[in-house]
């Protein structure tokens, strides 16, 4: 039994169906990145694996457990083996970056503030980042957000990452250097990670497995190197980044 | 015709699903205040922002009532010559009706509706969802640290109210309209019984549940960017005033 399980997943918006009956299983360890256009639902599968919404029809196991049927009291203690980054930060605005990063530590260890403030530089470190510990999140770029909410969601080491477009907007090296930070934590901690991506040279430089999300349904799934050569050609039109091709035919 | 009876229809669905959300939350806070971990910090910044910052406001409100009171009850009695009742309708007035309701009214304008706007914010962009995903419960953290704020302080406010009505009233008694200081006092406290005070502090507990519930409430079931928290507010306003207005003529029936 793979250690996340999304199964026959159903979700519509005001009557517009985001998710049909997707399916993925995901192993213990693995890295996988979900791909996919601009509002297919690659967020809301995210928000489905940590129980941020309820499917209407369908189950998420993870771990054999289903959260869809878990009580809020039991899913709010599971959500602690989760660390995940949003696509817009969403970091806390009342709070400085320090205190943002740190919040997950004072709230879920009895970690001294000597060892919280080491971690908090360890983990701005990582996504390189100086100077910021006392600046609020309205003084920074959109970039620097991204890499904030990126340091908070693996402050604690969880066990599972969710990562919604941590790339997104950074310059190249800073996206390169966030990549091989993921490659690392997965190799260090054998961290369970989901990642949503438009940048496939990120894409295929972390993933174990790339899947294709499209209307709402995986459509292909592979390592690498087999996403590379699919032959379905709307993949073939997604990596290659053409205007022309089945993809944007249909609307 | 059916398209009014539909629309009846709809506001009392409406009602009724805002009453339960209501509820509901209320049952969550009461559920979540005795559970760990307890966050005394955040509870007593919200005490400063509920309780301290208000006192300027509740300062002027209760004074200036008080003021036009005496004013209000002295013309009138004195038209039946009963000037030496005005202590006491003062005082009765300040701490059995108008102190809480006032003070209840000035803090959801306050309070209550900056907090349905701090809440309706990071609903909408996702601080809320994060709050969830770090597996903090948003009304342990958000809606307990505010309520349990409300409660306490909204009773010391309105002491504050009672105090600060009665001595406007005074001050125009006896400054404006000559009445003798000794008697005016003895007939400010000479019909008062304790319960005159508690019935005023039980309303003042309940209104500062009722406006920090309903801005947390509508702050939480925010939709709609900017404009949609600009509507949690402004509805976080008119319905707490709405429910306190209500409420406090039951619990004026229930109080006595
Ligand atoms: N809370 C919500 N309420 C209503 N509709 C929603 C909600 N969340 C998402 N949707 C809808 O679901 C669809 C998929 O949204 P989602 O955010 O998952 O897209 P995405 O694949 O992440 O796109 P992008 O790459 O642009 O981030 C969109 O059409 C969006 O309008
Ligand atoms: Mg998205």
């Amino acid at each position: 039994m793979a250690f996340i399980e999304l199964r026959n997943l159903s979700k519509t918006f005001d009557g517009k169906q985001v998710l049909r009956d997707m399916s993925i299983d995901i192993d213990r360890g693995e890295t996988v990145v979900i791909v996919g256009g601009s509002g297919t639902g690659k967020s809301v599968t995210l928000k489905h694996i940590i129980g941020l919404l309820k499917p209407d029809r369908g189950q998420v196991i993870i771990d054999e457990h289903d959260i869809t049927k878990m009580p809020e009291l039991a899913l709010n203690q599971f959500r602690r083996r989760f660390g995940m980054s949003f696509q817009e930060g969403a970091l806390f605005d009342s709070m400085n970056v320090y205190e943002n990063i740190a919040f997950p530590l004072r709230r879920h260890t009895k970690m001294k503030e000597a060892d919280i403030r080491a971690r908090v530089e360890e983990c701005l470190e990582d996504v390189h980042l100086h100077g910021v510990e006392k600046k609020r999140p309205s003084e920074l770029s959109g970039g620097m957000r991204r890499r904030v909410g990126f340091a908070r969601a693996i402050s604690l080491k969880p066990e599972i990452l969710l990562f919604d477009e941590p790339t997104t907007g950074l310059d190249p090296v800073i996206s390169d250097i966030i990549a091989e930070l993921i490659c690392e934590m997965d190799m260090k901690l054998g961290t369970t990670t989901v990642t949503i991506t438009h940048d496939m040279k990120v894409a295929f430089k972390v993933a174990d497995r790339v899947a294709m999300l499209y209307d709402g349904q995986i459509i292909e799934q592979g390592t690498p190197e087999q996403f590379q050569e699919s032959t379905n050609p709307i993949v073939r039109q997604f990596i290659e980044g053409r205007a022309e091709g089945p993809l944007t035919d249909i609307d | 015709m059916t398209t009014i009876l539909e629309r009846i229809g709809f506001v009392f669905i409406r009602v009724f699903e805002q009453t339960g959300l209501w509820f509901s939350a209320l049952w969550d806070t009461v559920r979540w205040t005795f559970r760990r971990p307890f966050d005394g910090r955040e509870w007593l910044r919200q005490m400063v922002r509920v309780g301290v910052d208000s006192i300027p406001v509740v300062v002027l409100t209760a004074m200036f009532t008080g003021m036009v009171l005496a004013l209000q009850t002295f013309i009138g009695f004195r038209r039946v010559h009963a000037e030496q009742f005005v202590a006491s309708v003062v005082s009765l007035a300040m701490l059995r009706e108008l102190s809480p309701v006032l003070v209840g009214l000035m803090v959801t304008g306050r309070v209550g509706s900056s907090m349905a706007a701090e809440i309706g914010t990071m609903k909408v962009t996702e601080q809320i969802d994060a709050l969830k995903a770090l597996a903090t419960e948003p009304v342990q953290y958000l809606f307990v640290p505010r309520i349990v704020a409300g409660v306490v302080m909204l009773p010391f406010l309105v002491i504050l109210g009672d105090f600060l009505g009665i001595y406007g009233g005074y001050l125009i008694a006896v400054k404006m309209m000559n009445t003798n200081p000794v008697v005016y006092q003895q007939n400010t406290y000479q019909f008062l019984t304790l319960n005159d005070l508690w019935s005023g502090l039980i309303k003042a507990a309940a209104f500062g549940l009722i406006l920090t519930l309903t801005g947390c409430v509508r702050g939480y079931y925010t939709t709609g960017g900017a404009e949609g928290v600009g509507r949690a507010t402004t509805n976080a306003v008119v319905s707490a005033s709405l429910i306190i207005l209500l409420s406090d003529f039951f619990l004026t029936k229930i109080l006595f």
